[in-house]
Formats: structure tokens, C-alpha cells, sequence
């Protein structure tokens, strides 16, 4: 049945996509292998694919000496677990309030979510906000408050799935049961609208996860606070971060010497992407539909 | 008569609006979180922009400070820099809208018509970089261009006998760097919208187009791009919405912040930045975002207003 000209088609189109998903992923292959290099050869060669001389001294440095790579990693793990959590909490009840036709006031509501998609008040006013108001700088509220927790656009989107996904009918019997309006939320609603919930939840795991800005901006004295993104970006600036952060300050000038730096670096961030390349596979069709699902709407 | 009938009613219907309120009063609990954040999050925030207005001085505080009219603005628009943060923002915006918008339109009509199911690794391929955070991104990018062990420099150009080149430096190359770097991250997420909308298009166009010998680059260009116009317009309309504000990680954390690069990786959102956090110039910087809230606001709601002539369902209000 397939003409030439169709066995053509898949032919290019195969080629296209090898040479594109290879340029995805070559930059993170040479991260992974460059982590691997062995420090003199990569000052001496320079990032390659095929490095001469193989090491795991860069993973073993960072295991060992000092401990502000563990502790940034479990800054970033409770930074997210708790951020992601908190956000889905407070997303969906806001979203399922919103989705009730009778509720008085519902439109006000709708519009306060909705006009902070139109208009924000930008760095300036939010940090003075933040810094002044609230006296979130250093703390580890600064990492966890700022713009992430909940953003306008989820809200929506859950919304009209609830709208949409989640009959009255079945909720009517809820309440003819006897459930309270919590009640109905978290048992009834809630189980049906599972799919944007684990879609909500994955983008907003992902942006914590990711998140330097916060750290950047609001920690500028407690880097004991660092998640391992602002870790990361402060030893691309300075390799001798590591060192000064490490557990045995007495050895910092011996210490600074023998740094693999340029393979610990690397090794840092592979370290850094691990979780994200770990859970990519399991989530990659949520994250799809999650995308399609935001496409729609905007 | 009448009138204590409609007395009557609209009694009645306060009282029923009551209970109607007293059956929500959980519903508002439950939203009080949500609203609470936002209030915290987008709404205190706001009073601070008259700080555009005001001579800020940290010991009177945002609105003990004396007030300034205009003055920061006049400032601001007679320095180099306004203009060069506008241009770049706009410039880089139109060259991620063009190509984006074309390469993502090309990836999906690609996928759509592969058979194999190597397709569902492709996609996943090209989805991963969207997943790579700014700080790491900067680390791949490093690796390529750095001046002493950067991967281009030392086995591409040292094998061909060429200088190695001090990329950090050399403004020359970064609009290319930045608009490269802005397509591996977002190629994979941006053409998933367009591969869902294709794969929704009704099998019948193509079987009689086929029937008729149309060969399969007519189909694309016959069938799949006029079908899929709305969906481009759309999307193109939402991102010039957006056109006003830049993806702050990229134009901060991939050149590194190397100040020789600035006249062409300096956008709003890195200069209000650097004005706040790094030069203490504060009024400049409230300035420059004032002028970035109030001209992307407009924007906005132009381009909203547009889609929603075109295409009610798709209008966000």
C-alpha cells in the first residue's frame, strides 16, 4: 500500500528526528561524561566526548568533603515536597470554591485570580514586599513563598475541569448523603479531578525543584539555606564556595588546591538533574496532557 | 397589592440569598488559602509601584519618601539603556515567536505522520531540555563555550587550526547563542500543542486527498497548515501578548552575567534586576518596571481582545 514517496517521507523524517532528539541530548551527555573525566585531562583537553582518562574522584569529593552538596540536596528535597504539597492544598480549594455556580460572589473571586495574570506588580514592589513586610529575607520562607506557591493559571485550569469533570449530580448525591461541602471535595471531587491534580502537582514539583530565584534574591547571608540550584550557581561564579562551605575549614587552603573543580562542577550538576531524569519517564505522559490540557486555555 | 407582593419577594429572596450564603460559608474557608497568597503574592505588592514616582530613600521608607513626578522616568528614557533593554526584549522575542513557531509547526507535522513507535522517544528526546533548569543550562553551555576547556573551542576549532575564541566576551556571537539555546529548550514543549491539535484533524481529508494522488507534501500544505491556521494564530497572539517580558534565567544565567555581553543580553527583566539586587539603584529599577508592568499589561489585553474577534473559545476573558 505505501508508495514511494511515502517510504521517503519516513525515511527524512527518521533523519530529522535522530539529528534533533541527538542535540537534545548530546549537551547532557557530555555533562555526564565530563563528570566522569578525570580533572587533569579535562584542563589539559578540555569537555569531551571520549576523555582520555576516566575518574570518579568528582562524585567521591563531593560525598565526602563537607557536607554543604547533602544538605543543599535535602534543602531542595523538603523545599519541594513541602512547596508542592502546600500548592496543591491550596490550589484546589480555591479552584473547587470557584467552580460552584451558586456560590455568591463568585464572579469578585473569579476576577481577583484572574487579574493577576493580566497585571503584576514586577521585582521591585514584590521583593520590597516581601523584605520589608514580611522579613522573608534569609529564612527559608524566602525559598518556599515567592511567586511559587500558587499561580493564577493552575487555579483556572483546575477550575474548569472541575466545572466540566466533576458532574453535579454526583456531587448532589454526596450532599444528599449527608457529606459536608469538605467532605464532598476531598472524597468525591477530588478523586475524579485526579488527572490535572497529578499534572498541577508535576509542574509544580518540577518549578521548585528548579527554582534559583528565590534563593538568589532573598538569601544573601544564610547560604547554609542554599538549595542545590543556588549551590550550583554559586560554584559556576566561584569554585572556592565549596571549600569555605566545607565541614573542615582548618584544611580550606589545602583544600582549594586539590579541588578537581572543573569535573566537580560537573558532577554537581548531574547531580542536580538526577531527580528530574529519574521521574522524566514515569511523568512524561502527564506532562504531555498537562501541556495540551494549558494549550487550550491559553 | 402588587407592591406587598414584590415586598414580599424581594424578602424572600434576600432571605433565600442568606441561607445560600450560609450553605458556602465552608466553600469561602476553603478558598480563604488561595486568596490570602494571592493577596500576599500580587496584590500588597502593588502600592509599592508609586516607588517609580518617589526619590527612594531607605530610611523614610516606600511611602515616606519624597515624591519625584516624573523625574525617574525622564531619566531613565534618557539613558542608552532604555533603549537597548527594549530592543533587546522585543528583538529576541520576535526571533523565539518566528522560529519557534516554525520549527515547532515542522517537529509536529513530522511526528504526526511517522508510523514507527520510535516516535514516542523522539518526543521525549526534544521534552527533556524543557525540563533543565536555568543554573544547569548554563553549565551545558559552559562546557561548550568556555574560553580554556570549552568543547568547541578545544576539539572543534584547535583541530581545524583556529584561535580559540573568547565567547564570554565577544558580543558578536550571543544573539545567535541565546536564540540556539531558547530553541533546544523549548522545541519539545512548544510542538506538542500543535502535534495534539494535528492528530484531532479528521482522517477523511487526508483518505480522498490520497485518492486523488495528492502526494504528501501537498497534504501538509493543502490540508495540515490551513487546518491547523487558528491554532497558529492563537498561540503566536498569546506570545505577543507576552512579547514585553523576557525568560529572565536565560538572558542572567546563560551569559553568565559577563558584563562585556550586556548591549546584547540585557533585557527589562535583567535590568530591573541588576538595578535592585546588584547596583542598589532602585527608583531606576521601579521605574523600569513599572514601565514593564504597565506597556506588557496593555499588551495583553490587546492581544486578548484580538483572539477574542477571531475565536471567542479561545479568548482568555
Amino acid at each position: 500500500m505505501k508508495t514511494r514517496e511515502d517510504k521517503i517521507f519516513q525515511f527524512t523524517g527518521h533523519i530529522i528526528m535522530i539529528i534533533l532528539s541527538a542535540c537534545a541530548l548530546i549537551p547532557l551527555v557530555l555533562l555526564v561524561i565530563s563528570s566522569f573525566t578525570d580533572n587533569n585531562t579535562l584542563i589539559r583537553n578540555g569537555y569531551s566526548f571520549l576523555p582520555e582518562k576516566i575518574s570518579f574522584y568528582a562524585y567521591e569529593y563531593i560525598f565526602t568533603s563537607g557536607n554543604s552538596v547533602i544538605r543543599a540536596y535535602g534543602i531542595s528535597i523538603l523545599l519541594t515536597a513541602l512547596g508542592t504539597c502546600f500548592s496543591l492544598v491550596i490550589t484546589t480549594m480555591l479552584a473547587y470554591t470557584i467552580s460552584k455556580r451558586y456560590l455568591p460572589g463568585k464572579g469578585m473571586l473569579t476576577f481577583l485570580v484572574f487579574f493577576t495574570m493580566l497585571f503584576n506588580g514586577g521585582l521591585v514592589p514584590t521583593y520590597m514586599n516581601y523584605t520589608h513586610t514580611f522579613g522573608l529575607k534569609n529564612t527559608f520562607w524566602g525559598l518556599l513563598i515567592p511567586g511559587l506557591l500558587m499561580n493564577g493559571f493552575n487555579v483556572l485550569l483546575m477550575k474548569s475541569y472541575f466545572v466540566t469533570g466533576v458532574p453535579d449530580e454526583i456531587l448532589e448525591a454526596a450532599y444528599i448523603d449527608g457529606a459536608s461541602e469538605f467532605k464532598s471535595f476531598y472524597k468525591v471531587a477530588l478523586p475524579l479531578a485526579k488527572p490535572v491534580v497529578a499534572t498541577i502537582g508535576l509542574f509544580s514539583g518540577i518549578a521548585y525543584w528548579n527554582d534559583w530565584q528565590n534563593g538568589y534574591i532573598y538569601l544573601t547571608k544564610r547560604t547554609d539555606l542554599y538549595s542545590i540550584q543556588n549551590l550550583l550557581n554559586r560554584m559556576i561564579q566561584n569554585i572556592q564556595f565549596l571549600t569555605q562551605n566545607a565541614t573542615n575549614i582548618t584544611n580550606a587552603n589545602v583544600g582549594l588546591a586539590s579541588i578537581p573543580s572543573v569535573s566537580v562542577r560537573m558532577a554537581m550538576a548531574v547531580v542536580g538533574i538526577l531527580p528530574v531524569i529519574i521521574i522524566y519517564p514515569l511523568v512524561q505522559n502527564n506532562f504531555v496532557k498537562g501541556i495540551t490540557l494549558g494549550g487550550v486555555k491559553g | 397589592m402588587s407592591n406587598t407582593v414584590t415586598a414580599a419577594g424581594t424578602m424572600e429572596k434576600r432571605k433565600k440569598r442568606l441561607t445560600q450564603f450560609k450553605k458556602c460559608i465552608p466553600l469561602y474557608f476553603m478558598a480563604l488559602p488561595g486568596i490570602a497568597y494571592l493577596f500576599i503574592n500580587n496584590y500588597m505588592p502593588l502600592p509599592g509601584l508609586v516607588l517609580a514616582f518617589k526619590k527612594f530613600n531607605a530610611r523614610k521608607g516606600i511611602f515616606g519618601s519624597d515624591w519625584a513626578g516624573l523625574s525617574n522616568f525622564k531619566y531613565l528614557f534618557a539613558t542608552q539603556d532604555a533603549w537597548i533593554i527594549t530592543r533587546n526584549t522585543i528583538l529576541y522575542n520576535i526571533a523565539f515567536i518566528v522560529l519557534n513557531t516554525v520549527s515547532a509547526i515542522a517537529v509536529a507535522v513530522i511526528l504526526a505522520e511517522l508510523t514507527s513507535k520510535v516516535k514516542k522517544f523522539y518526543q521525549s528526546a526534544i521534552l527533556l531540555p524543557f525540563l533543565v533548569s536555568a543554573v544547569i543550562i548554563s553549565y551545558l553551555v559552559f562546557a561548550f563555550l568556555s574560553t580554556e576547556n570549552g568543547f568547541i573551542n578545544n576539539s572543534i576549532l584547535k583541530p581545524l587550526g583556529i584561535e580559540g575564541i573568547s565567547w564570554y566576551t565577544e558580543k558578536k556571537y550571543w544573539p545567535f547563542i541565546l536564540v540556539l539555546v531558547n530553541t533546544w529548550k523549548t522545541i519539545g514543549y512548544n510542538c506538542i500543542i500543535y502535534l495534539s491539535t494535528i492528530v484531532g484533524f479528521d482522517k477523511g481529508y487526508y483518505e480522498s486527498a490520497s485518492i486523488d494522488g495528492a502526494s504528501k507534501w501537498q497534504q501538509i500544505k493543502k490540508i495540515t497548515i490551513p487546518l491547523l491556521k487558528p491554532t497558529i494564530i492563537m498561540l503566536v497572539l498569546m506570545y505577543i501578548g507576552r512579547i514585553f517580558y523576557s525568560d529572565f534565567g536565560l538572558f542572567y544565567q546563560v551569559p553568565q552575567n559577563s558584563g562585556a555581553l550586556y548591549s546584547v543580553t540585557n533585557t527589562i527583566d535583567t535590568y530591573v534586576y541588576r538595578g535592585l539586587l546588584e547596583l542598589g539603584d532602585i527608583t531606576m529599577s521601579s521605574a523600569a518596571g513599572l514601565y514593564q508592568s504597565v506597556v506588557g499589561f496593555i499588551l495583553v489585553l490587546s492581544a486578548n481582545l484580538v483572539v477574542r474577534k477571531l475565536d471567542k473559545e479561545n479568548a482568555l476573558f
